[in-house]
Order: structure tokens, then sequence, then C-alpha cells
């Protein structure tokens, strides 16, 4: 395995599915971002055959809320000193504000200027929201 | 207490305040004199951004008897709407002269959106394209009130286009939070309940149908429906549904003595003409109550029915 760097501090997002890593880099606007960024990708895993990391040196926060939507699977780790100090695991998030848009094309959202959409979680396992206007149901990305 | 609040569908209110909206229709009905000036100096403002008479004139003729005033528009490409101005922009200027606002607009959600910029003014949906119509759905409740005595306990057959039908979502929603409602659905398999409606309901409160000669007996309310063109692409699969389920005086025969038929109206050629006189066919006697549930609606959404 390629050796990165060991971190100092910041965050470690691990166990991110093969080939999510780098729609987690663009959700995350980790190009606008001037710290270190390490993605890899397809790196052999045992648990689930090939996964994505990220390794991010920052003091930055991270918005966990779009994290779970990409892949609530995955494990973030905070490091500070060279140490891990926190690791917690995503799960999909109840209500979502303003990151997801709505996509029934006969939706207001699709026509007015809309900030801050809020959607509800209506079901886990197919990721489907419910668009506080119009009740349409919607997943974060597109399913394959 | 409902003053002050906006009606985008039916789930905004509970049970008993649409109970209390229920009964100052009653109070009204006997008494509609007494209510004639309840909404004086109050206005109305009548947004429809796509044209439905039916609807708008319900609403009109509800705040006239109130004793109120009505402003607005009905043909958007006349209005600053043209314009290309925001709905919130629009809605923050109607507020500064109105007193209570009444939206149709062919988009999903429009009414909720705009109840966001509403500070003060109650806003109620008169139907957001395909989504809500809540008020239909009160007149809907007012109707099975005034013929069969309560809302509760009844067998109600609904038939027709069951997957498109949005007045019927909301009726079967709201139905089902009275106490011992069946359902009995009644529809080509093509037109069948879409599953984010049956998943809401008791699997047992239900059963669903293509025959409905099979069924009337059972039924206390038979709702029906008609097949909107607009939904299909193809004309002939739009008449083959169409003609699926006509109600004639022959079918009627099967059904008990008591029940009611209802349709939110316009109808196609769903209901034959030769039912009309059936005392049992109410859908014209449920226009006139359209009427009155809104009448009691803005009333109570104003504050005013003491006024009386
Ligand atoms: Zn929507």
């Amino acid at each position: 395995m390629i050796n990165v760097s060991k971190l100092k501090k910041g965050i470690i997002i691990d166990h991110i599915e093969a080939g999510h890593g780098f729609e987690i880099y663009k959700e995350l606007h980790l190009n606008d971002i001037d710290d270190v960024v390490v993605l890899l990708k397809n790196i052999p895993s045992k648990k689930m055959k090939q996964k994505d990391l990220i390794k991010i040196e920052t003091d930055m926060q991270i918005d966990m809320t779009v994290l779970g939507l990409i892949d609530p699977n995955v494990t973030i780790n905070f490091v500070k000193n060279g140490e891990l100090y926190k690791k917690i695991s995503l799960t999909l998030p109840k209500v979502v504000n303003g990151i997801m848009t709505c996509k029934n094309p006969r939706c207001i959202t699709q026509y007015e200027d809309v900030k801050e959409i809020k959607f509800f979680l209506v079901n886990e396992d197919k990721k489907q929201y419910r668009c506080e206007y119009c009740d349409a149901y919607t997943t974060f990305i597109d399913e394959e | 207490m409902l003053k002050g609040r906006h009606l985008i569908e039916p789930g905004d209110f509970q049970l008993n305040e649409i109970e209390s909206i229920m009964q100052l229709a009653d109070n009204i009905i006997a008494d509609p004199e007494g209510y004639s000036l309840v909404c004086k100096g109050k206005l109305l403002a009548s947004l429809f951004y796509e044209p439905s008479t039916r609807t708008r004139f319900s609403f009109e003729a509800a705040m006239l008897r109130l004793g109120g005033e009505i402003i607005g528009f009905d043909d958007p490409n006349n209005s600053s709407v043209s314009k290309g101005e925001s709905l919130g922009d629009t809605i923050r200027t109607i507020e500064c002269y109105s007193d209570i606002a009444v939206i149709r607009h062919p988009r999903e959600g429009t009414a909720r959106l705009v109840s966001k910029f509403a500070n003060e003014m109650p806003i109620i949906n008169a139907g957001d394209g395909g989504h809500e119509h809540p008020t239909q759905t009160l007149t809907d409740l007012l109707t099975i009130r005034k013929f069969k005595g309560s809302c509760d306990n009844h067998v109600v057959g609904v038939c027709g286009d069951l997957l498109f039908g949005r007045t019927i979502h909301s009726l079967v929603k709201t139905l089902s939070r009275y106490q011992g409602i069946r359902f009995v659905f009644i529809s080509p398999t093509e037109l069948k309940m879409p599953a984010h409606i049956l998943n809401q309901l008791d699997p047992k409160s239900y059963q669903e149908t293509t025959s409905l000669d099979e069924v009337i007996n059972s039924l206390d309310i038979l709702y029906m429906s008609r097949v909107q063109r607009e939904r299909f692409v193809s004309e002939e699969e739009y008449l083959r549904l169409k003609n699926y389920y006509i109600l004639d005086k022959k079918k009627m025969k099967g059904a008990k003595p008591d029940m009611i038929v209802m349709h939110p109206l316009p109808r196609v050629n769903e209901i034959a003409t030769e039912v009309d006189a059936d005392p049992r066919a109410v859908y014209f006697a449920q226009a006139k109550y359209g009427m009155y549930v809104r009448m009691a609606l803005i009333a109570k959404l104003l504050g005013v029915e003491d006024r009386k």
C-alpha cells in the first residue's frame, strides 16, 4: 500500500465505498481549501474488498450531513498531535436543510429561487427524502 | 385556535380543528343572515395563477356572503407576475393591502412556499398543481357529515383514477384519521392507488378491486372521479380507461338505499345524467357545501366568527 505521510492533525474519512471518494471530495469543496488533501482510491480492504479514503490536514469543520447522504457507512477519524482522538460513524440525517434540490420537474422550487429547501428522510434503505414543498421523493445522488 | 393559521394541506389541522370548522359551517347554514357581516371591512386577495372558475367563484362567493371584499386576478398575464416578479415579492406586497389570501398555482408546493413570506396574513391553498387542494377535502367532509351524520364508521368506495387523483389522495389520507373507516379502492390496474398512499393506511382498513359491480352493495359512500385526459400519452389508452366505470341507474340498483354518490365535479361521463335525479346523488349539494365550508374557514382564519 502507498504510504502517505502520517497525519499530524485533521480528519481521515475512511471506509468510503470505492468510487464515492471523488464525490465526497467535490461535495466538501476540498478543491477550495489550501490545506493538504490526499484522496486515495481503490485501496484493497479486507472488509470492503476496495475502498476510498480521504485525508485532510486541516482545522476546518466538516459538514457531516453531506457525508451521511453520499455514503452513510464512512467512518470519520479526528487526529490531533498525531493521535486519533475521536472516531465517529454516520447515519442518514433525518432532516436535511439546504444541501439537496428537488428533482420533481413540477415543483415550484424549480421555478422560483428557493434557498435552504428542507427534506425529510422517508426511506432509509432507498435513501429517499421528501421535499417540504411538493412532498415528492428525491435521493441525493442518482442511483446508478 | 385557527386564527392567523395557513391551510396548505389537510394535515395542517388537527381533527378537532377540522371539527370546529364543520360546526361553524353548520351554524352558517342554519343562519346565513347572522353571518352576513362578520367579514365587513376585511379584504380577501384571490390569486389565481391558472384559471379555475369553479374554485374561484366558490371562494369569492364565500367572502362576499360574509360581508367582506375581494381583490385579485385570475389571469397572471395581466398582473405584475408576467413581469417576472418573484412570488415572495408579490405576497409581501399583497399583505400590505389584504387580510387573507387564496392562491391557486400550477406548480406543486407553491402555497407552502408563499406561506413563508406572509407574516400575519393567512394563506389558503386553492390547488397547487397535482399536489393538494385542501378546501375540496373540507367540502367532502362537510358533505359526508351532512348526509351521513358524521365522518366515522363508513365503508367508503373510491372509484376511477386513483393514481393521479389528488382530490382522492387528500380525502383518503384525511378520512383515515377518523374512526372505523374502511376503504374499497376501485380502479383499473393501470390507475391503482399509489404505494405512498397505501403505506400510510392500516392494511386491514382497505381492499382493492377492479369491479364496481361486485362491491357496490357494501358501500355507504361512493366517491367517483374522472380520468383526466392530460395524464395520458395515448388517446386510445385514455378513451379505454375513461369508459371503464360508468355509474348508471342499473348499477345504482345494486347499491344500499342510503348510499351517497359523491363527485368533485366537473364530471366527464363517469356518472350518467340519469343518476342525477336519484336522491342518493349528492354531488350538486356538494358544490353548495363547498361554499359554506369556505365561509367557515375564512371566518375561522380571520378570527371573526364571534362578530355575529
Ligand atoms: Zn419539491
